[in-house]
């Protein structure tokens, strides 16, 4: 029997393991689709920032109730997952409980600390599933927030709910198969929070409770390694991708707009500055159209959005009942990077399934309505920048297509012809001091 | 008026202390105009050499870079910075958050470097420094001022004090509104939102903060860009309120206080 439960064992982590694999393959697949940028200096202040900001959760604290509740399910899932080692060493050798008997009394000390993070990831859970869905928070209930996004939240908690429980079962049915002296039921000292549980199984015959006990561990294994693969459907990548993404968050004055060199290049040849390039290196596109003019980064940063929705909560354009929802930004290249992929793997044509991020996904009258405030990056909690994809796309419409606003045409030409986005002539420039 | 340009300095062979960056707003707006004139009133008052660059001067290319048109802001930028590097500048003060910006950077990358401040922190030093006196004393106090917060300023660079340093050392009554400084509301002007109609929605965005602003029973708006002081007297002028509440720059506050 036990060989049996063995081998199903490995064959679940086998499966789990490929299909964990083939997603993140896609997904950096996906990603580099992007330009390449090349992000190696300051390593220093790099790691800071990710230390701060994705370990530390700095800027979750500017709001601390959710910060507060968040770090228990971060700490649990940080901490419990240190047990998942033991699930899988007993797994594959048919052990129970390996550490018990080497850890001895730190074991039953670490039980009821995992046993306290499950309880408060499980109240944790539950408060935001009523922030969601009783209380209607309104960030989670604006326009971009359809049905999946929606569902997706709330699988995740519920998920994560059923998953504590059956720690908590496991726990408590494994105490009473201890207290009944089944010699395969290493003592573990007393669980504390599990406890509470006992009444429950305690009717039950020592078979129910192995059955329990079992199917519990069961739950709870194979749980984590769906939810992992899960995961990389969802929004809830956030939890691997806030790192990288904290540490490649550009570290210059939220004010700088990356330059262009190519623009440079050109700028200097036609003012006499440079000898002109020699050989026009094809500079592709100006600004973005689609995600494969992005660079890889902000593809990343799509993929490390969980659609908490703060930036759009503090956007001055969508408050005031604009379409922008800079969430709905990261979403759209998100989806596109998505089906770009999908259709990538079924031998498709991929980008050029005649549609681009600029118009099929995101439209102008979205990205023309940022005030470029920063509002949105100064709220992400992970450093996501949604103002570099909007600038981006605003590039490509001012350079390529020459379709910006008409407003912003005449200002430009103003600039062009008296040197300021007013046509004043550029000859009363000093004219206040008369 | 006492300004001397950069050219006529150059021609004494003599070098400032600093430039005044003057900016489209400040040189072509009526209101923004008043704020260069009161920001001259008090550098001439301490005595620090100063120059403007006067019609040399031309848009730093911000508005066009923010909505997209890269060659235009590096044709502007590059010219700029050849007459700025031409004169030798090494120190800039302005009073406008969105040149301040990108003089000090964007402009770095092409090639012009320069100690960049906005006046807002420039008033602050003046007034740690002793170099402004603000005798009048008691003509502010207990007047309820509240202080937009410039996203160029605030957020864009992380400048938040220095202006209400400025606020504090007039003795008013500061009050702040519910969102400010790394939460502060847009006024609506930026990312060349200025130069154009917003897109469709339910409010504009200078109104909502304008209700904001007012919300705090000040009955004066304290800014440091011109663009949010277009707006913010456009939303004031909307709640028919311009005779109860008036939107000043820390300049203009500053000088009225000196009795300049």
């Amino acid at each position: 029997m036990a060989i049996v439960q063995q081998i199903v064992f490995l064959a679940t982590l086998g499966i789990a393991g490929y299909l964990i694999r083939k997603r993140v393959l896609r997904i950096r697949g996906n990603i580099l689709l992007g330009k390449d940028a090349s992000i190696t200096d300051r390593k220093d202040q790099r790691l800071k920032n990710m230390l701060l900001v994705a370990f530390g959760q700095k800027k979750m604290f500017k709001r601390w109730i959710p910060a507060t509740l968040h770090f228990f399910i971060y700490a649990g899932f940080l901490i419990i997952n240190l047990e998942v080692l033991e699930f899988i060493i007993d797994g594959l050798a048919g052990t129970h409980r390996i550490f018990a008997p080497v850890l001895g009394g730190a074991y039953n000390f670490l039980m009821n600390g995992f046993e306290f993070l499950a309880v408060a990831v499980l109240a944790a859970c539950v408060i935001f599933l009523i922030r969601r869905n009783v209380l209607k928070l309104p960030r989670f209930h604006s326009a971009e927030m359809t049905r999946w996004p929606r569902m997706d939240a709330n699988l995740i908690l519920c998920i994560e709910i059923a998953l504590m429980f059956a720690i908590l079962f496991m726990n408590a049915s494994d105490q009473l198969l201890q207290s009944r002296g089944h010699e395969h039921y290493t003592p573990t000292g007393p669980l504390f929070f599990s406890s509470f549980f006992m009444p429950v199984l305690q009717s039950l015959s020592t078979t129910g409770l192995e059955v329990v006990e079992r199917f519990c561990w069961w739950f709870h294994i194979v749980g984590i390694l769906g939810f992992s693969v899960y995961i990389t459907y969802s929004k809830h990548l956030h939890i691997f991708l806030a790192f990288p993404n904290t540490y490649y968050a550009t570290l210059e004055a939220k004010g700088h707009i990356n330059n262009m060199p190519v623009v440079t290049a050109e700028v200097k040849s036609m003012l006499g500055l440079a000898p002109a390039p020699a050989a026009p290196a094809m500079p592709g596109r100006f600004g973005a159209k689609d995600i494969n003019d992005l660079s890889w980064n902000n593809l990343m940063a799509a993929y490390s959005c969980t659609e908490c929705g703060r930036c759009t909560s503090e956007c001055p354009a969508n408050l005031t009942g604009k379409r922008l929802s800079p969430r709905k930004i990261m979403m759209d290249v998100r989806d596109r990077m998505e089906d770009v992929g999908k259709s990538i793997e079924k031998g498709g044509p991929g980008l050029n399934d005649g549609k681009t991020l600029l118009g099929d996904y995101i439209t102008k009258e979205e990205i023309n309505a940022c005030t470029s405030c920063n509002a949105c990056v100064e709220a992400c909690p992970v450093l996501i920048n949604p103002l570099e994809i909007i600038l981006e796309l605003r590039r490509f419409q001012a350079m390529e297509e020459s379709s910006s606003p008409q407003q912003w045409n005449s200002m430009f030409q103003n600039i062009e012809t008296s040197f300021a986005p007013w046509k004043f002539p550029a000859s009363d420039r000093f004219n206040w001091a008369k | 008026m006492n300004v001397t340009t950069m050219a006529e300095w150059a021609a004494k062979g003599e070098t400032p202390e600093v430039l005044f960056w003057v900016g489209c707003a400040g040189s072509f707006d009526d209101r923004a105009k008043r704020v260069t004139l009161a920001f001259v009133k008090i550098l001439n008052a301490t005595g620090i050499k100063f120059a403007v660059l006067g019609t040399e001067e031309t848009c730093t290319g911000d508005p066009a870079r923010r909505a997209g048109n890269e060659f235009l802001f590096q044709m502007q930028a590059m010219n700029n910075i050849q007459v700025l590097n031409g004169y030798g500048v090494k120190k800039i003060v302005t009073a406008c958050p969105h040149c301040f910006n990108t003089l000090k950077n964007e402009y770095p990358e092409l090639g012009g470097n320069y100690e960049v401040i906005h006046h807002a922190t420039f008033l602050q030093q003046l007034i740690n420094d002793g170099k402004v006196k603000l005798a009048g004393g008691g003509s502010f106090k207990g007047r309820k001022i509240t202080y937009h917060d410039s996203c160029y300023l605030g957020r864009a660079n992380n400048i938040y004090e220095a202006p209400r340093e400025v606020l504090q050392a007039l003795d008013a009554d500061l009050v702040e509104m519910k969102r400010c400084r790394t939460t502060g509301l847009c006024c609506g002007a930026g990312g060349a939102q200025m130069f154009k109609e917003p897109e469709p929605g339910k409010k504009d965005i200078n109104i909502a903060r304008t209700e904001e602003a007012l919300a705090t029973g000040a009955n004066t708006i304290a800014v440091a860009c011109p663009f949010c002081m277009t707006m913010m007297s456009d939303g004031v002028k909307n709640k028919e309120k311009e005779a109860d509440v008036k939107v000043k720059d820390i300049a203009e506050l500053i000088a009225e206080a000196e009795g300049l």
